[in-house]
């Protein structure tokens, strides 16, 4: 036993270290679920914004929902929006300082639901921002109702008996319908339930802040996650439940990859 | 021959016990531990660190950023 | 030099917003006051000052990038007329939470609801009450001239940025429409980033610089103690404003048995009101509150014992005198004249209206 405490202490050494907690993510303990996709999603930009050298020109924007103290964690400037209204204060924020890093970051209540409209028109105006999009299909601050994304059959606390089209419509995909938008430059739907996963959406998420840089109009990532607590199942069996019901649903890969569209395809001729 | 050997140090007061790590793990490593933290939470431990590569799958999928990888070339 | 011109109250908006060193502008058209925004964008401040003029998608989108905006420590302002306000409500709460500066132009019109198109002053109590949700206070000025138009923007961003707090001029459908001569300021610039550091450095979210700590706009807190603590420290602001900022207009009032109160485009109505009367023997003054939060209650509670009896000149079914009677506390009588639904009264039927409900009742 010694013999193998010792090769574990001739291992971890800091000339062997291959990953680490990024500075750029600070130490206070995440309000999350044990097994939410939140942290590792808050991780992956910290990341990003850690590699890309930009912690100091970039500006995050909170929704309200389980991620409302995104702002504790990633140790950046921040602005805490009011319930959907997160796009909007991005734009504000980007208009006012165009050559700065401006992100929002939103669940599906938030953008799908009662941000739906700043949701549409900041991408319709191709506002050089990154949105990050959380969808887990349930509403997870208020305890599990149901969300625009909620799958059809879904049990939620307001859909006790399943999610059922007659009385509450669809699951949104808006990701879809942004994709159709002229001002989208890049748009992308991911999952971070292994680490494969994990690894093509910090890559998605690179791209997308890379896209903001070349003003190419706005950059939306989905990250289709899980809510183990609003799901009541445990985090392996979520990423189970995602896989089986989500996926097929909200299918993952890039929606858009190009630039804003050309202002001569819309104009007016005479 | 030479062999890639790793291990991680898991800060198990942030460590939440959600079992991901252990299930990216494509070596058995870790597992849960019978004890919990302080929080009432079953943390996340090298159970058989001889098997560890440091391969990172389990820093990837820990939503608590609790896990630091080292890998080193032993003779 | 203080260029003389003719516009209109709702032009000038535009042009003072640009001239003062405004930095951004977002807005979503509405009657009585969609020329702001037109004259914005005809304008094309961009080119010049580099101020950003948006149309959003909504009022609620337009307050919630002056949040934003306001945020990054910008000179920012919005305008919008009653109904917009309404949808504006949240986002004011949240600014007057976060304490973000910026200023909020109400052109008023008549309500309830859709209501009516035509000028009105019901939003008094929404202005100076809060309006949105929570134990807040905006910082209210009335125009009752296009040059006040003018004046109280250049004015709205100096106390906004002294208080770190939404600023609201109140004004209606008929000081937005009206055109009359107007003394412009000279351009001013913009503020460098190097100043709005030194006005503001101290919050702001404009990326955090290595040696700082991270700076986050938010009105949330979930720890009471803490929570109970930024509403006094909120309270305590507006006691300051209540303190330095009371500005009114007291006209005749030395020898008056009677004292008008009226505000915005009333306030005109009864000075002719106070010509009428005096010729015909009656002793009348008028008090103009210009700030309507802070009220000026002092002056009020000072005349009340001097005077037989105040009339407040609403247009809406009474709203101001309330606060009038708040501050003459039994001390003399208080009455309301007032019309609604866009009507505005002429200065003869305000002195009639004095005679039946004061010096004959």
């Amino acid at each position: 036993m010694s013999v193998l405490a010792d090769r574990i202490k001739e291992i971890i050494k800091p000339e062997n270290l291959v990953y680490a907690k990024s500075p750029v993510l600070n130490d206070d303990i995440m309000h999350y679920c044990p097994g939410c996709s939140h942290g590792v999603v808050h991780r992956l930009i910290a990341e990003v914004i850690d590699e890309m050298g930009i912690q100091d020109q970039t500006i995050g924007v909170s929704p309200v929902g389980c991620s409302v103290f995104a702002y504790k964690y990633i140790d950046i400037d921040w602005q805490e929006a009011a319930h959907g209204r997160a796009p909007a204060v991005a734009t504000g924020i980007k208009r006012v300082l165009p050559d700065k890093y401006v992100f929002s970051y939103q669940g599906d209540g938030d953008l799908a639901a009662i941000g739906t409209a700043e949701t549409f028109h900041a991408v319709n105006r191709g506002e050089n921002i990154v949105m990050i999009f959380i969808n887990n299909a349930i509403y997870g601050m208020t305890g599990g109702q149901m969300a625009p994304t909620t799958l059809v059959g879904q049990i939620t606390s307001t859909t006790p008996y399943g999610r059922n089209v007659d009385l509450n419509g669809y699951p949104l995909k808006i990701t879809e319908l942004l994709a159709q938008l002229p001002g989208a430059a890049y748009v992308t739907r991911q999952s971070v339930q292994n680490p494969a996963a994990v690894r093509k959406a910090k890559k998605a998420i690179r791209k997308a802040f890379e896209v903001q840089a070349l003003k190419k109009g706005t950059a939306f990532v989905e990250v289709v996650s899980t809510c183990s607590s609003g799901w009541k199942l445990n985090p392996v069996d979520s990423n189970k439940w995602m896989e089986e019901n989500m996926f097929p649903q909200y299918p993952l890969g890039d929606l858009k990859d190009s630039s804003r569209a050309d202002a001569d395809l819309y104009r007016i001729k005479g | 021959m030479a062999k890639v050997r790793g291990a991680v140090i898991v800060d198990t007061e942030v460590c939440k016990g959600c079992n991901l790590c252990v299930v990216a793990c494509p070596t058995q490593t870790l597992a849960l531990n019978r004890n919990v933290n302080n929080k009432g939470y079953h943390y996340s431990y090298m159970e058989n660190p001889e098997n560890c590569t440091g391969c990172t799958n389990c820093s990837a999928v820990c939503p608590d950023s609790c896990i630091t990888v080292y890998r080193a070339k032993i003779e | 030099m203080g260029e003389l011109r003719l516009m209109k109250g709702n032009e000038v908006i535009a042009i003072a917003a640009i001239r003062c060193g405004g930095d951004a502008y977002f807005g979503y058209p509405i009657t009585p006051q969609s020329e702001v925004m037109e004259t914005l964008m005809a304008e094309r401040p961009w080119e010049d000052t580099g101020m950003v003029v948006l149309q959003a998608e909504s009022e609620i989108a337009s307050i919630n990038m002056v949040y934003g905006a306001a945020g990054c420590g910008k000179r920012v302002m919005t305008s919008s007329s009653s109904p917009g306000i309404s949808l504006m409500a949240e986002g004011i709460s949240y600014m007057a939470g976060s304490e973000l500066p910026c200023v909020i132009v109400n052109v008023q019109r008549g309500g309830p609801g859709l209501g009516t198109i035509q000028p009105s002053q019901a939003d008094y109590n929404q202005a100076t009450k809060g309006g949105g949700h929570g134990d807040y206070s905006l910082l209210v000025l009335a125009p009752a001239s296009v040059q006040e138009m003018h004046d109280f923007v250049v004015l709205g961003f100096e106390l906004a940025f002294k208080y770190r707090n939404p600023v609201m001029i109140l004004a209606d459908g008929v000081i937005g429409q009206l055109m009359e001569k107007v003394k412009l300021i000279d351009q001013r610039p913009r503020w460098t980033n190097e100043q709005i550091a030194e006005i503001s450095g101290s919050w702001i979210t404009v990326g955090k610089s290595k040696n700082r700590k991270k700076h986050v706009i938010t009105s949330l807190e979930m720890d009471s103690s803490i929570m109970e603590g930024n509403n006094l420290r909120l309270q305590e602001k507006y006691n300051r404003m209540k303190a330095e900022e009371v500005r009114f207009e007291a006209i005749e009032c030395d020898d008056a048995e009677y004292i008008l109160v009226a505000f915005g485009s009333a306030a005109r109505i009864c000075q002719k009101t106070v010509q009428i009367a005096r010729k015909k023997g009656v002793k009348v003054g008028l008090i103009r509150p210009i700030t309507l939060f802070p009220f000026p209650e002092k002056i009020i509670s000072e005349y009340a014992t001097k005077v037989k009896g105040f009339l407040s000149v609403e247009f809406n079914a009474g709203q101001m005198v309330n606060d009038i009677r708040l501050a003459v506390n039994g001390k003399t009588r208080v009455e309301y004249f007032g019309r609604m639904g866009g009507i505005i009264p002429p200065p003869d039927e305000v002195e009639v209206a004095l005679h039946q409900k004061l010096i004959k009742g």
